[in-house]
């Protein structure tokens, strides 16, 4: 490790949910673990998510829905990264999401889904075994 | 009594007494080297007379339905009636809505509480492309008067009590809800009900603002002095602490941020020129239930003797009404477990008990599958019936204000008091609770606790039973409630439909009326009242206004 390059993450929340409550204590978790982390705040559509994501050049993409939209919102995330030609970012998604919703967001992009009770230790330690830092 | 001999004999038995048992502890020690509550309250291993001197009992405590009502705001409290049994509901359809409305109904609830889907929240039509989807999600799409007249289709609007949670829009929604009761034949001065209106709480934890403060504010004030007119029996706003708590906070927190708010709308109505005691009795509130039982009894009756020393002391109300803080509880959602849900029954059963030894109006308890998903219809029933029990079966009912007089008990409610009024000075200091929150203080507070919460969980520092001890092996739950996503293709085919079908240009001279309105200083309820007949959509309406006011643009409280 030593000097390697920080992970950086864009923490995000689409739609027009306002639940901040798990994505703000995510992203301090984040970086009381040395990650930076940039916050998008409330809702955001799909392009402005991808436009920040390229914008701050992130590693990786962690979104927060509890409304129930992730069904749609979550893979429009991921359409709009590929029509931008960005396939090296690791997308994450977390929240109220039903276990059979799942295959059908992985199947879109979304690399893992983090529901209810996750430790933000198990998502540093994931994000620090998955993110691609040059 | 209580005398001082007494007290001197107790302090010297206290102090054998403790110095025996920290003999013992020093050898066999306690769970845990100091026990400490979700507020940063030290909890002493015992309590004592010396810890509660009955000499304060008039000025602290005083008789149910007399000043400070910290015993509770009427005098008989539950041996006269129970409190309001309201279940929180409404998703997908205004038809769907309607079913489930009549069907809780039909279970004895005693009133009805809806809830909207996010686009409503914010003041968007369903066919808006930021809509897509979020309709039908967390509760009944809306998006004119059609929608309002299937939504209470068959429900007689004068006899039940109806809470309806807006908030930015809400000025829209109570209009709609107006004309519809007046189709009815209703008197619009009979209707019994409650608008959440609280944006503040929006900015700060919630999130479903859309104009900045100041113009905020003014559509309250102008909510308040219309209702006081012409819906004199109306709950014109419901101070929220619920959202505050659920977003991370303590329950001293929880009731500071929630009566700075309170100040704020009584400042911006007093100086909207209206009386103390005219809108004072209409205001109403809304606290959280969470875990820490004694806490929360502790806490509601904290709150409740806050309240009234602010409307006497600050505000010089003379009216007894406008200094009792009438309130809904809800069950803590974000105490519930997705791991284990039948465990959240449990959880539920307890919050629910300590709303109601804190003297609560109404209460809505969560259902055991709200971690999950949209509670299914036999999760709400237990929920209910929890209620019921509690109600019925317990015996909780029978005396006002049963945890009285417990040593414990006094002891935290003058301590979560003393700690909450030390927040609304410090929040007074900074301008008030609008410029705290424009700030950013009201969320780092909030998230700092939230995150302290979070961390408490993962160092097994607080257990929560299922999650991160006395885990079980088990299935996934199946047949969670799923919404229709044709809902949204539904809803915009009658939109389609209305706007074809309305009147064009009498919606256009009512929504150009409510620019000018907006502009100038009119009460904008009439305005709104008259679009809404008019079938202007709310999606149009909020426009008109976002047109005038803008936008509110929230601050980053990260980094």
């Amino acid at each position: 490790m030593g000097k390697a390059k920080k992970i950086r993450v864009l923490a995000a929340k689409p739609g027009l949910d306002g639940h901040d409550r798990g994505i703000k204590v995510v992203a301090l978790a984040l970086m009381n673990a040395g990650m930076e982390v940039v916050y998008t705040g409330l809702r955001q559509t799909p392009t402005q998510i991808v436009e920040a994501a390229v914008q701050e050049d992130v590693d990786v993409i962690a979104m927060s829905i509890l409304s129930g939209a992730h069904d749609y919102l979550f893979p429009k995330v991921m359409e709009l990264l590929k029509e931008k030609g960005v396939n090296d970012m690791l997308v994450l998604g977390g929240g109220i999401i039903p276990d059979e919703d799942i295959p059908a967001l992985k199947e879109a992009g979304i690399t893992e889904v983090f529901g209810p009770g996750t430790t933000t230790t198990e998502i540093i330690s994931y994000i620090e075994h998955h993110a691609a830092v040059q | 009594m209580f005398n001082e001999k007494n007290q001197a004999s107790l302090a010297g038995a206290l102090e054998k007494w403790s110095e025996a048992v920290d003999q013992k502890v020093s050898k066999r020690p306690e769970r845990k080297p100091e026990f400490v509550n979700t507020s940063g309250i030290p909890i002493k291993r015992l309590y004592t007379p010396l810890d509660d001197p009955a000499e304060n009992y008039a000025e602290d405590l005083g008789l149910p339905g007399e000043y400070p009502y910290t015993r509770g705001v009427q005098p008989t409290m539950y041996r006269g009636r129970f409190w309001t049994m309201r279940q929180y509901a409404g998703f997908a359809s205004a038809e769907e809505s309607n079913k489930r409305y009549r069907f809780l109904l039909d279970q004895g609830q005693t009133g009805l509480s809806v809830a909207f889907d996010l686009p409503t929240q914010i003041g968007y039509d369903s066919d808006n492309e930021i809509a897509i989807g979020e309709v039908g999600k967390v509760g009944v799409a809306i998006d004119s008067l059609a929608d309002v007249e299937t939504l209470f289709q068959d429900i007689p609007l004068e006899k039940v009590s109806t809470s309806m949670t807006i908030n930015a829009p809400a000025a829209v929604l109570l209009a709609m809800y107006i004309v519809v009761a007046e189709k009815q034949g209703a008197d619009p001065k009979q209707l019994k009900g409650t608008i959440q209106n609280d944006i503040l709480k929006e900015y700060s934890s919630r999130g479903t603002y859309i104009y900045p403060p100041k113009p905020s504010m003014r559509i309250i004030t102008d909510i308040f002095s219309y209702c006081a007119e012409e819906v004199p029996m109306w709950n014109t706003i419901s101070i929220s602490g619920y959202h505050i708590r659920e977003a991370g906070s303590t329950a001293v927190q929880e009731i500071a941020f929630t009566l700075a708010n309170g100040i704020a709308y009584v400042d911006a109505a007093l100086k909207a020129g209206l009386d103390v005691d005219k809108f004072g009795p209409r205001l109403s509130f809304f606290f959280n239930a969470h875990l820490d039982f004694l806490e929360e009894v502790a806490k509601y009756r904290a709150a409740r003797k806050l309240w009234a020393n602010i409307m006497k002391e600050r505000f010089h109300a003379k009216n007894p009404k406008s200094m009792m803080i009438r309130f809904h509880t809800q069950t803590a959602g974000c105490t519930l477990t997705a791991q284990q849900p039948k465990n959240n029954i449990v959880r539920v059963a307890y919050q629910a008990l300590s709303a109601v030894l804190g003297g609560t109006q109404s209460l809505h308890t969560n259902s055991m599958d709200e971690a999950l998903s949209l509670p299914s219809e036999e999760s709400v029933q237990i929920a209910l019936k929890t209620q019921q029990i509690i109600a019925y079966e317990t015996g909780v009912t029978d005396t006002v204000d049963p945890l009285a007089g417990s040593y414990y008990v006094e002891s935290l409610t003058r301590e979560i008091y003393e700690r909450a009024y030390d927040y609304i000075r410090k929040i007074d200091e900074m301008g008030g609770a609008p410029t705290a929150i424009e700030q950013g203080y009201v969320q780092r507070e909030i998230q700092d606790s939230a995150y302290a919460y979070q961390r408490e969980i993962e160092k097994d520092e607080r257990i929560v039973v299922g999650l991160n001890r006395f885990q079980i092996e088990e299935e996934k739950p199946k047949n969670l409630l799923r919404v229709d996503p044709a809902v949204r293709t539904q809803q915009v085919e009658r939109l389609r439909k209305l706007k074809a079908e309305r009147n064009d240009e009498s919606v256009k001279s009512a929504l150009a009326a409510l620019d000018q309105g907006a502009r100038g200083d009119d009460n904008l309820m009439p305005l709104i009242m008259e679009a809404v007949r008019g079938y202007a959509t709310l999606g149009e309406i909020c426009d008109v206004l976002r047109g005038v006011f803008g936008e509110y643009q929230a601050i980053n409280t990260l980094g």
